[in-house]
């Protein structure tokens, strides 16, 4: 399948993510929104990967190209998962506080 | 490398300090031992007696620079625990904890001195910012710093999610992650659309980080209600780091917009001077005009990635050193007030002429008025751009709002010195001044001679 589509594919689910991080009220919903982003992210490095090692392989057959990107992969995974861990936590602690987690609420600081 | 492991490994054992000692003196020396033993292991690389052999497969590379960088956040850090680590107890239980986090977000800072390709770049700015998190939050019960916590991970994640998207770019254009750019031959050495495209967004991505506008309107309410003493830390080492890293991709790949960088770039540096300054001078509170000052003191660190010669460095590493005192030094005073109003420093240098001395050359310092640390910053910054060809009107815009910027400051030595009142202050330990009186004298040492610190970066 040539790359366009993955690249197309990608940038949609990266699109939806901002516009629903810009638009949506729920903490937890704009926290899926960040997820779907960097996963649109881990989509586009492995198809790029897979089209570097693609191209490097029919030149040399033992290519180490295209690897990397793929290590990567696993890096935002790890990621990911620490802000998940610290995320889920700031929002249980604003919910024990105000019992809603629409941030709304979030205009204590606003003068 | 010795850095990132010593900080690394003193991050855990705070965090089993915390269990082993109860006691909140050994916990602070604890700290300070660790400060220091990474400091000497820094400058043991630096000037190259030993450094811990690890292989980095490119990924990392140390240059004197970025050492050099490392010393001074780490010395920043040093002063700033000696001086608020006391304050730092009051914020809640877990002490040990707020220093293994600061010792994890050093660990960040010096991958970010040192990164030598963008998969070191992501995770840099992750272990640095992730740990701000958790202190930004750390006063539980205070709804305000809930709200700030929340506010700066969903703002910090989804900059990630946009350095992300960035870094995947470029790699899909040049199939590496290497800081510096190699590019397929059939291009000629040029830039590809997906490679332009990818810099943009590591640019909004980094301007999201170091808040510049117009990506900067997390930082006021960030910075406002995160407990004070982590507010301090937040704006200097970590923002300077974050500079650091920024100039660092972009000395090697600003080619990549051609010389559409310098007038984008441009916006950005009056935008960004414009809306720190003049939304400064309407704060009632000081610590949100602090808050917007290090907005407007932002403008001034991104001519570095202007002008981008020998000077800029030269300029970022004094704007380090003069910033990061200044502000530790006036948070350190601010932590101290019971009202962060204006008026809440009323009679102060009646009350405490001391602190209020060293507090006035902070702020002096703070608005880049000569004889003190922020002059020389500014004035290698300025000049470095004068270096770097052109753009005189930039200058004089700079300097314009560097007059502005004396309004609101000297709005505080007003207050402190020219109006009556009772300033309620926490108790002010003798230690305390002493280290106050140690980092205005500093300020003014490097004010006098900026060769003292810019004589170590080339020896």
């Amino acid at each position: 399948m040539p790359i366009n589509y993955y690249i197309f594919l990608a940038m949609a689910l990266f699109s939806i993510g901002v516009i629903g991080v810009l638009t949506r009220r729920n903490a937890i919903i704009i926290f899926m929104c960040i997820e779907l982003m960097l996963n649109a992210v881990n989509l586009l490095l492995v198809a790029f990967s897979k089209m570097h090692h693609g191209a490097a392989v029919a030149a040399d057959a033992a290519s180490q190209v295209g690897v990397d990107g793929q290590l990567f992969v696993f890096f935002i995974m790890v990621v990911a998962a620490a802000e998940v861990s610290v995320g889920l936590a700031i929002i249980v602690m604003m919910y024990r506080n105000v019992h809603s987690v629409d941030i709304n609420f979030l205009n204590r600081l606003k003068n | 490398m010795n850095a990132i492991i010593v900080s690394a490994l003193m991050g855990v054992v705070m965090m089993f300090g915390g269990i082993l000692f109860q006691n909140k003196s050994t916990l602070r020396l604890l700290s300070i031992a660790g400060l220091l033993l990474l400091i000497t292991a820094n400058l043991m690389q630096t000037y190259g007696f030993y450094t811990i052999p690890v292989e980095v497969k490119g990924l990392l590379s140390f240059e004197r620079f970025g050492l050099f960088f490392n010393t001074i956040c780490f010395v920043a850090t040093l002063l700033y625990v000696l001086l608020s680590a006391r304050d730092m107890e009051q914020v809640g239980n877990n002490t040990a904890d707020y220093h293994a986090l600061i010792f994890f977000v050093l660990t960040g800072v010096s991958i970010l001195t040192s990164f030598n390709s963008l998969l070191m770049l992501f995770l840099g700015v992750e272990i640095m910012t992730i740990p701000l998190f958790i202190l930004t939050g750390s006063d539980k019960r205070n709804l305000k710093s809930n709200e700030a916590a929340l506010k700066y991970f969903l703002m910090g994640s989804f900059s990630t999610g946009i350095l992300l998207m960035g870094i995947a770019l470029v790699y899909g254009a040049n199939g590496n992650f290497n800081l510096v750019p190699v590019r397929a031959s059939y291009l000629g050495g040029k830039a590809s659309f997906l490679e332009i495209g990818g810099m943009l967004l590591i640019f909004v991505a980094m301007a999201f980080k170091v808040s510049a506008a117009p990506f900067h309107f997390w930082t006021p309410d960030v910075y406002d209600g995160a407990p004070s003493v982590f507010t301090s830390f937040m704006a200097t080492v970590v923002k300077a780091a974050g500079f650091f890293a920024f100039l660092r991709i972009f000395l090697e790949r600003a080619d990549v917009f051609g010389p559409t960088w310098k007038i984008v770039l441009s916006i950005v540096i009056i935008a960004t001077l414009l809306i720190g300054n003049i939304t400064a001078v309407f704060q009632q509170s000081v610590k949100r005009m602090l808050a917007y000052s290090s907005i407007a003191q932002a403008g001034f660190m991104l001519f570095a990635l202007w002008s981008m010669n020998d000077m800029a460095k030269e300029g970022l590493i004094l704007y380090a050193v003069a910033y990061s005192l200044a502000t530790v030094g006036i948070f350190a005073v601010l932590i101290k007030m019971k009202d962060y109003t204006f008026d809440g420093f009323n009679g102060l240098a009646k009350a405490e002429p001391l602190v209020a001395l060293a507090a006035t050359i902070f702020l002096l310092s703070l608005a880049g008025i000569p004889l003190t640390a922020g002059f020389f910053a500014k004035y290698f910054m300025l000049a470095s751009v004068v270096k770097a060809g052109g753009a005189i009107w930039l200058v004089v815009v700079a300097v314009l709002f560097a007059a502005v910027s004396v309004y609101y400051y000297f709005r505080v030595i007003q207050s402190m010195y020219f109006k009556e009142g009772q300033p309620e202050t926490a108790p002010l330990s003798g230690g305390f001044k002493f280290m106050l009186g140690l980092m205005a004298a500093l300020v003014i040492l490097v004010g006098v001679a900026p060769s003292t610190v810019l004589g170590w970066f080339y020896f």
